[in-house]
């Protein structure tokens, strides 16, 4: 039986292979996929908001982009990922509601996938995929033994990155 | 900053629920004389959820769920949303449009039926909310979606989330006859807004 390790929002998991994760139904969220090929270990982080910055509230770590992805990477290095290693798959920040003026909060699902991108830039992790955008869900799936991510949608097929 | 679910006191917790029984009741009202049928309400709940239990509310993340969005502008800004499982959204649109079932589909007709019901509740929410608070509040045109639960409940909950770790939102289920509709609705008041409308309310 391989081990489904579940990511809830605003969390975050790892797992050795065969192991897979998973986070179901992500929308304006980003869902952030770390792997490292050479010992097959891999980790998921469900962040909801990009910056921890000028929020007061900002103890649960695995909630922001900034600082969920670096959560994540000191979680897998720990368990004995290699830092140089390290690439990166991404998904969501999907903007489910669609309005004529496009105010800052209504662009949320844009701001998370541009906040990932720059952390993932500023810690040297290469993207190799992503399907992020658009306006449905998506369950993600990723495979430790491979690196693949899956992505499942309600009328808007299912992919592999 | 604006304030957080978790930082509400018991007696403002006491005064948001009692306007989202109100409130509930005069949407109810209000479709009942729309559709001229009785319609029987049961005491709607106010709950205070953490993120990851607000998607078991309509059978987890991946239910398709149908969500009805509204943006809030006037004294006080903020959104609201109507969420109801895809049943209960099919027999919403039935409801409205006076026929028997023609199968789980929701289809264009149903949609508008829906963006119509969606209306009619939050308005008369709305305008009982702005009667007890004095405020003047008026409300865009809806925008609806059908999708995985998580993915529609992350747009209220990203809200919710950048100040605290709850949500909070009213579960009314309405009757009429052998129907039987599941509803959950959002507020959500803007950072700022939260404030405002406590004070308005004498509770802050």
């Amino acid at each position: 039986m391989i081990d489904i390790v579940k990511v809830g929002m605003a969390d975050l998991n790892t797992t050795f292979c065969p192991g897979v994760l998973t986070t179901l139904g992500l929308g304006s969220c980003v869902g952030i996929c770390l792997y490292d090929p050479s010992t097959k270990i891999a980790g998921m982080v469900h962040i909801m908001l990009p910056s921890s910055a000028q929020i007061k509230n900002n103890s649960n770590e695995a909630k922001f982009a900034d600082t969920g992805i670096v959560k994540l990477m000191t979680e897998m290095i720990k368990i004995g990922a290699k830092r140089n290693k390290l690439v990166s798959k991404i998904a969501g920040g999907a903007q489910m509601f669609n309005f004529n003026d496009t105010s800052e909060v209504m662009r949320i699902g844009l701001r998370n996938v541009t906040a990932t991108k720059e952390t993932l830039k500023m810690l040297n992790i290469p993207l190799i995929s992503e399907d992020t955008g658009g306006n449905y869900g998506r369950t993600i799936e990723l495979y430790s033994e491979t690196g693949i991510l899956l992505i499942k949608t309600i009328g808007y097929g299912t992919k592999q990155i | 900053m604006g304030i957080s679910i978790e930082e509400l006191n018991s007696l403002q917790i006491d005064v948001l629920k009692e306007i989202g029984n109100i409130g509930a009741g005069n949407a109810a009202t209000a479709l009942s004389k729309m559709i001229s049928k009785r319609i029987d309400m049961d005491v709607p709940k106010v709950n205070i959820l953490e993120f990851k239990n607000v998607a078991e509310l309509v059978g987890g993340p991946e239910t398709e769920v149908v969500g009805i969005y509204f943006k809030v502008n006037g004294d006080i800004t903020g959104s609201i949303m109507v969420l109801v499982d895809k049943k209960s959204a099919k027999m919403l649109a039935n409801l409205l449009m006076g026929r028997d079932s023609n199968g789980d589909d929701l289809d264009e007709m149903d949609l508008s039926a829906l963006q119509e019901v969606g209306n009619i509740l939050s308005g008369s929410y709305l305008s009982s909310l702005s009667t007890l608070t004095n405020l003047n509040l008026t409300m865009s045109v809806p925008s609806l979606a059908i999708d995985m639960a998580g993915a529609i409940i992350s747009v209220p909950v990203i809200l919710f989330g950048q100040v605290g770790d709850r949500v909070m939102l009213i579960e009314t289920d309405l009757f009429e006859g052998t129907y039987h509709v599941k509803s959950n609705f959002f507020l959500i008041p803007d950072e700022d807004s939260f404030e405002i409308l406590l004070k308005s309310l004498g509770v802050f």
